[in-house]
């Protein structure tokens, strides 16, 4: 569980985040949602201590991520950030590869060869492996970064728009695939925790939702109950029909 | 009515002039101020040169960065000398007549700065950014090769040679001179009567055909002149880098305007007035030798990193 | 990838042989054995020579590879972030103020020196939009430009100017056993960026990426940093500036095999070697028995590399 206590965040002068407190359970894909320049990317940042915490407590699992070593936090946690912008030219391989780094610091043995060819197979990447980075598109460099986060094979795993680039299809499938990893009981589950604005994806995948608007929380808990139309059209500062196919919510916002 | 502060400029040189020529003048007065009459000429020639020329350059690239200083044309003249060095013998280099050497050194600089110039049009135009650092190393590319054909050239030749090719502010040759003035003169002439057009070229490409003008001709037109001038400066004193640069952000924040009419002018005033006054107080007041062009180097360069990365980059 | 490196060793062994037969004096590789005054020579003038070239192109390549990691652009190397300027400075301002000092610490004074530089560089470009990547080095020629200005200034003015042509270009006619052997601290350098290899690939996947994997980054950062500046210091003070190595070799090599350091090193090191060995053997053979500098063999060399990748193709940095 990560427990997020009263977190505060300035940048400048500006307020970036006012005293978040929520938490977010273990298991599952917790649906981090709001506009633009909600504070989303910051408070996951927070979380997987790229930005220094300035005030509060962010605890993974008891572990203080402002206090823990942070080679430590990096068999905890794994993150997808946002901008990812490589100047390296590295083969997808490598790169896939560097997400075991944590585990051999340098001497990669062959359950690291193993990790790193499940998850090449499951982000269908194999017929990539060998490209450079930079010869991709932007959806296939997107698979080869979440498919480093997910070797990383970490309780938690943090993305930022990961479905950013991405197509139907492997929109769909990586969504999936992710949830499918996240199930309670099987042999290696995880926890995910990603920011989405595809807010159908969320109603259809989602198990928990924070939502953050202006830097405060708005609501946090099961997708029935934030996925309604009042909230999510204040959310959102536009009125949205929330709609019921197959017994689950279908958002319409685009009308 | 000429401008108030083309004025004001014309009174500040002609002051700058007068006190480099008569401080602190005593021993065999006319001597001295034949060889102050000389430099202080150098002086006024080499400021309008680079005045002129870095503003009309600026026009035509559409930047207020890159300068042909920069962009490595003073290089290019010193790496035209070394060749024809290295094609014609020492003896012969040095025995080829003054107008004619410097004519044809001219000549091939214009050509080369245009063909030099197509290349990186052709490739940068629509990429600021690569086409100001491909010019930089183009300037880069030149001094090494200068610097390795002279490794080439007999050691004995090369010191034969080394006092024709490489002048300064403390050894200006008088034929040269003269010379200078000329192809100044002439280049000044022929850009009269564009004056007006430069304004529309200013506009970029796009607006300045639309308007009716030959504007590919006429922009390899006015680089061949801007190369003239740089040989001109070049061939007095020897490469100033960011000179130009201070001068054209200079007259741009005083004149606040497009036309070219005063522009120019302020520029090459500018120009002068900075040569003239900076000398004058290394020379008669602080009593040091031939810095000036380093400080100049240094002020520009500052002033160069400010604009960079204030993205006064257009 | 065992291609590339036998290539490289081969090369390298077939260029060090050259470098050892050729010079003023004429010198049969055979008759070592049996020619006492040829063994001198050998051992006073062509190993460390060679030696020498191999070193400075080696731990130059390897030092621009790293700045190109870490400050995440393609066209970076140590004398075009005002790197080596700054050190030319620190070395200037020690020989000025103290000319009986040892070589060794005059060498760290120039190091010291030139980490500064670099880490104005890094401040300058730290505000920088990453989506116009050839306004770093652009910024980085002007910066070394100033730098290089004030440093012509003081050597004006304290009658300087013949040492600052000498650390300005990079020429290997004057090393001798006894004078060059601090390079092989630089050596030493290349050898502890291998071990690191990976983290420093991996400083060059950004911050975010680098925390994410537990890397401590700033560690990483300043290792880089403190390498880069203590080779360029090694190569200013012994031997002068070779300009472009840092730049031309890491592109030319990322372009065959990529950015993964624990493969690439080992090819940018020895190419790095190959290339400046070769340009002294080539300033030995043009103008016989007159040198022309190595360091000016490559400026031209390393200008028209630059400006082919420059135009070439598109930017990505
Ligand atoms: N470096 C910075 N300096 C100043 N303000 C910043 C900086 N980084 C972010 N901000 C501001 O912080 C606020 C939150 O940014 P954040 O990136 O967390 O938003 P977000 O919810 O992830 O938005 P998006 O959906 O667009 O990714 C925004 O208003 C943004 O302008
Ligand atoms: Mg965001």
């Amino acid at each position: 569980m990560i427990q997020i206590q009263n977190v505060s965040h300035v940048i400048g002068k500006s307020p970036i985040l006012t005293g978040i407190t929520t938490r977010i359970p273990r298991h599952g894909i917790t649906a981090l949602i709001g506009p633009n320049g909600a504070g989303k990317s910051t408070l996951l940042n927070l979380i997987a201590r790229l930005t220094p915490l300035q005030s509060g407590q962010i605890t993974v699992d008891d572990v203080d991520v402002s206090t823990a070593p942070t080679q430590e936090l990096a068999l905890k946690i794994a993150v997808v950030a946002q901008q990812l912008g490589v100047s390296s030219r590295l083969r997808v391989r490598d790169l896939v590869a560097f997400g075991r780094w944590p585990h051999h610091r340098g001497r990669p043995a062959q359950r690291d060869e193993d990790a790193v060819d499940q998850a090449i197979a499951a982000f269908d990447l194999q017929a990539l492996q060998y490209r450079f980075l930079d010869e991709l598109s932007g959806g296939q460099q997107q698979r080869a970064f979440v498919a480093m986060g997910v070797v990383q094979d970490t309780d938690w795993v943090l993305l930022d728009e990961p479905l950013n680039n991405l197509d139907m299809y492997h929109a769909k499938e990586l969504t999936a695939g992710l949830h499918a990893m996240s199930r309670p009981g099987t042999e290696r589950s995880r926890s995910i925790v990603m920011v989405v604005h595809e807010i159908n994806y969320v109603a259809a995948w989602a198990d928990h939702i924070v939502a953050l608007k202006d830097g405060a929380l708005v609501f946090s808990g099961p997708p029935d109950q934030v996925l309604t139309e009042p909230i999510l059209s204040d959310l959102f500062g536009m009125p949205i029909r929330v709609v019921s196919i197959d017994g689950k919510p279908v958002i319409l916002h685009h009308m | 009515m000429p401008d108030r502060r083309l004025l004001l400029l014309a009174g500040l040189l002609l002051a700058a002039c007068s006190f480099f020529l008569f401080w602190g003048l005593k021993g065999p007065v006319g001597f001295i101020l034949e060889l102050r009459v000389v430099k202080l000429a150098a002086l006024l020639l080499v400021g309008a040169a680079i005045g002129v020329s870095t503003m009309i350059f600026q026009t035509v690239t559409g930047n207020r960065i890159l300068t042909p200083a920069i962009m490595g044309f003073d290089a290019l003249f010193l790496l035209i000398q070394t060749l024809l060095v290295i094609v014609l013998g020492g003896s012969a280099y040095i025995g080829l007549l003054g107008p004619a050497k410097f004519l044809i050194e001219t000549a091939i600089m214009m050509v080369a700065a245009m063909a030099l110039f197509s290349v990186l049009m052709g490739r940068g135009r629509t990429d600021l950014h690569r086409m100001i650092l491909a010019g930089v190393i183009f300037g880069v590319l030149f001094r090494s090769l200068t610097a390795f054909f002279q490794r080439i050239l007999d050691p004995s030749e090369f010191s034969v040679v080394q006092g024709a090719m490489f002048a300064s502010f403390n050894s200006v040759d008088t034929a040269q001179l003269a010379l200078a003035g000329v192809v100044c003169l002439a280049a000044f002439t022929a850009i009269r009567p564009l004056i007006r057009a430069l304004d529309v070229v200013g506009l970029g490409r796009k607006s300045a055909i639309g308007l009716g003008l030959p504007y590919d001709r006429m922009v390899l037109g006015l680089l061949a002149l801007v190369a003239a001038l740089v040989s001109v400066s070049t061939a007095l004193v020897g490469p100033i880098t960011f000179l130009g640069l201070l001068v054209a952000a200079l007259a741009h924040s005083m004149m606040r305007t497009h036309r070219h009419a005063l522009l120019l002018p302020a520029a090459a005033m500018i120009s002068a007035l900075i040569l003239v006054s900076g000398q004058a107080i290394f020379e008669r007041v602080l009593r040091m030798q031939s810095t000036l062009s380093v400080i100049v180097e240094f002020a520009g360069g500052m002033l160069f990193l400010y604009l960079v990365l204030r993205g006064r980059v257009r | 990838m065992r291609f590339s490196y036998l290539l490289t060793f081969v090369a390298l062994l077939v260029l060090s042989l050259i470098s050892a037969a050729i010079g003023a004096a004429t010198l049969d590789l055979g008759t070592l054995g049996s020619d006492p005054e040829a063994l001198r020579l050998m051992l006073a003038s062509r190993l460390p020579r060679t030696f020498a070239a191999l070193l400075t192109g080696a731990s130059m390549a390897v030092a621009g590879v790293i700045m190109q990691l870490l400050v995440r652009n393609r066209f970076v190397e140590p004398g075009t972030t005002g790197t080596t300027e700054a050190a030319m400075l620190g070395l200037l301002a020690v020989t000025l103020a103290a000319p009986a000092m040892p070589l060794i610490l005059k060498m760290s004074v120039s190091a010291l020196a030139a980490l500064v530089g670099m880490g104005g560089f890094l401040i300058l470009i730290r505000k920088l939009p990453p989506s116009q990547p050839l306004l770093v080095p652009l910024i980085g020629l002007i910066y070394s430009g100033i730098i290089g200005a004030g440093t012509t200034f003081i050597a004006y003015q304290w009658d300087m100017m013949q040492y600052l042509g000498v650390w300005m270009s990079g020429e290997f006619s004057g090393v001798l056993a006894g004078r060059y052997e601090l390079l092989w601290l630089a050596g030493l350098m290349t050898v502890i960026a291998y071990i690191a290899a990976d983290q420093f690939t991996i400083a060059g996947l950004g911050r975010n990426a680098s925390i994410s994997l537990g890397l401590k980054y700033r560690q990483v950062m300043a290792l880089g940093l403190v390498t880069v500046s203590m080779v360029t210091a090694l190569v200013v003070v012994t031997v002068g500036m070779v300009p472009f190595v840092g730049l031309v070799v890491p592109n030319i090599v990322a372009r065959m095999m990529g950015d993964n350091l624990r493969a690439s090193l080992p090819v940018v090191a020895g190419m790095g070697a190959g290339m400046v060995l070769a340009c002294d053997v080539l300033g030995r053979l043009v103008r016989f028995p007159y040198e022309i500098p190595a360091g000016t063999i490559f400026g031209v060399f390393g200008a028209v590399v630059f400006l082919w990748l420059l135009l070439a193709r598109p930017a990505r940095a």
